[in-house]
């Protein structure tokens, strides 16, 4: 006797592209053995290996589950409809199943990868789990130049970067990922080309835009890992809060002269930057790299530590820097360990958070939003120095910079005396005569004048705007800038 | 490769955060293109039986989804796949997500938390039963 079976959408493609068949059968189990003679390949979606329908199908005679009736020993007559809908199961996810579900490496994939593949910590399956992942890098300066590149090179699927600088000459000296061809270019422009040239099987996604509380938490939810590439207090603070928040791991990295520091905290699973630096330091206590320099190697080693330390989070391997802050000191050549504990008292992640949402960080770091006033303080610019130079009026100039700065460049005809010295060398300056203040960009030369004035000297006091920087693009451009 | 407007996959995040801890579901509605699947509508499964969804993890009921099914026909839609939400766990499929799927569908995933849906991706099971393959979304604005 004919039955009509219609087939769901999906499973047409493994009959012919049909919606309906037309079989004869007395039984449903009949109509469906005749149904699936025809069309093997339709078998295995509908019964199991045991020749069982699966669970989740369901056959219905016009409108009834044949499971309520004699199952597939209900008999079917001319004209009868047999319908067959799916049951839609869910589940979470048991950790070693994943593998089951993980993207596939191309054959150009495997040979690229291939001194990962052949170590089981890594394996196919770790391969396949990186390339299933996404990270977020934080900077592509110093830190993230070298995290971005082995992150490309280890087939990380899916690199965010966040960025909104400028490549500018003196990045160069470790900043890696840009070359002297990407001077002015947009940082994220340069560092994305550089990492599709590196690997063109992944992908980058770039954002050029300064992290804010507004925007952090909606950028942090796209990536599994987040890894902190920053320079400074309210960043730093901000990544680890929105890491938190967020329930990502922070992959923690800073660098200061010859000394770096790297640490995971992940709050999951044990302290976060908060538990280790509760305060930021008070605004201008610690310097930056701009102002105190930095080693060019030292964030290729810190930044390789957190590349590091992402893939083994990535592979799912024990051992991470979780709980541990690692010193490393390039001028010593020494590393140090510290163990860190989470902190119940946290006002983040601790037991009775206060902090729930994203916060002011450069209030949190002591940063005004409205610049306080400033003594009022005489400023000269280069081209009006030079023009009362040349017309020969009386002027003393004192740079305040260091020696080794004034080793890299100086303007003729000035006295040396680094800011550290001025108030004791103070007899040095000639109260009578004008006096110009100049360092690299005009901020200790400000605070000399400040001092000086503190101090009780008498003279009057000029600030050279600009610096050197700006003796060299108005003045002198033979004169070094860096 | 799945087509999805923004505002539909707000919906489906939406309706993952509002079900936390239990996984929400739902159907995506729309048509079987040459270029893949287009989604113009969900159609949200109320979750009122957690505790029998827990027991027995089907959260699609056959009769739910012929209700579907008809309100689909009836606009002139398909049934192009499902969604349901991983709470506190990857937007991947389990074991137990590949034994129970056909393929063609879409099985879009998201993954959820107290405060708000975190990953979300599209799966699609190979047509051996294999595997599931990471379906492409391409996102439409609106």
């Amino acid at each position: 006797m004919p039955v009509t079976i219609s087939i769901p959408a999906p499973l047409r493609q493994f009959a012919e592209g049909k919606s309906q068949v037309a079989v004869e059968a007395k039984t449903a189990g009949e109509a469906l053995d005749r149904l699936t003679s025809n069309y093997a390949s339709l078998r295995r979606h509908l019964f199991n290996d045991q020749n069982v329908l699966r669970n989740f199908v369901n056959v219905y005679l016009n409108d009834e589950d044949i499971r309520h009736a004699s199952g597939p020993e209900t008999p079917v007559k001319d004209g009868d409809t047999i319908m067959i809908v799916p049951a839609i199961a869910g589940g979470a996810v048991i950790e070693t199943e994943v593998g089951q579900s993980l993207p596939e490496l191309s054959n150009e994939e495997i040979l690229r990868y291939s001194r990962h593949l052949i170590m089981p910590e890594v394996g196919m399956q770790g391969q396949r789990r990186l390339k299933a992942s996404s990270v977020l890098m934080i900077g592509t300066g110093g830190l993230g130049a070298p995290v971005g590149m082995y992150l490309a090179a280890a087939g990380v699927g899916r690199i965010g970067v966040v960025d909104f600088d400028v490549v500018e000459e003196s990045n160069l000296q470790r900043q890696i990922i840009h070359g002297t061809k990407d001077l002015g270019r947009r940082k994220i422009e340069s560092a994305r080309d550089r990492l599709r040239d590196i690997n063109p099987h992944i992908e980058i996604e770039t954002h050029e835009t300064r992290l804010t509380s507004q925007n952090a938490l909606q950028l942090f939810r796209n990536y599994d890992v987040v890894v902190d590439g920053t320079d400074n207090f309210p960043t730093r603070y901000l990544v680890n809060d929105a890491c938190v928040l967020s329930g990502k791991p922070n992959v923690y990295g800073s660098i200061f002269r010859f000394e770096g520091q790297a640490s995971v905290f992940w709050a999951a699973k044990g302290a976060c930057y908060r538990c280790l630096y509760p305060e930021p330091p008070p605004p201008g206590l610690v310097p930056s790299c701009a102002e105190g320099g930095v080693l060019g190697v030292l964030p290729g080693i810190i930044g390789a530590i957190q590349a590091n330390e992402t893939i083994k989070i990535i592979l799912g391997a024990d051992d991470l820097l979780i709980n541990r802050l690692l010193l490393f000191d390039a001028w010593s050549m020494k590393f140090r360990e510290f163990k860190l504990r989470k902190d119940p008292k946290c006002p983040v992640c601790g037991e009775q958070p206060t902090i729930k949402e994203l916060i002011d960080y450069e209030q949190f770091c002591g940063i005004s939003h409205t610049p306080q006033p400033e003594p009022k303080l005489e400023e000269i610019s280069a081209t009006e120095l030079q023009a009362r130079r040349l017309r020969g009026e009386q002027l003393q100039v004192i740079d305040v910079r260091e020696p080794h700065e004034y080793e890299i460049a100086r303007i003729p005809g000035t006295k040396l005396i680094p800011l550290g010295h001025v108030v004791g060398r103070m007899n040095e300056i000639d109260p009578d005569v004008d006096t110009v203040v100049h360092c690299k960009g005009g901020v200790r030369s400000a605070k000399a004048i400040q001092a000086l004035k503190r101090a009780g000297f008498q003279g009057r006091l000029i600030n050279l705007k600009g610096g050197i920087t700006a003796w060299s693009d108005d003045v002198d451009p033979r004169v070094a800038k860096y | 490769m799945i087509s999805i407007s923004t505002d539909l996959l707000d919906e489906i995040r939406e309706h993952g955060v509002m079900d936390y801890p239990y996984e929400c579901c739902g159907l995506l509605l729309g048509r079987y293109g040459t270029d893949g699947k287009v989604v113009t509508a969900t159609y949200p499964i109320s979750n009122a039986r957690e505790e029998s969804a827990k027991r027995n993890r089907f959260l699609i009921e056959p009769q739910e989804l012929m209700r579907g099914e008809r309100f689909a026909r009836e606009h002139g839609l398909d049934v192009v796949g499902f969604y349901h939400s991983h709470p506190d766990s990857p937007a991947v499929p389990s074991q137990y997500d590949l034994e129970h799927a056909w393929p063609t569908y879409s099985y879009i995933i998201v993954s959820t938390s107290l405060e708000d849906a975190t990953d979300l991706f599209s799966w699609e099971q190979e047509p051996d039963r294999s595997r599931f393959n990471q379906e492409e979304i391409r996102v439409i604005r609106g």
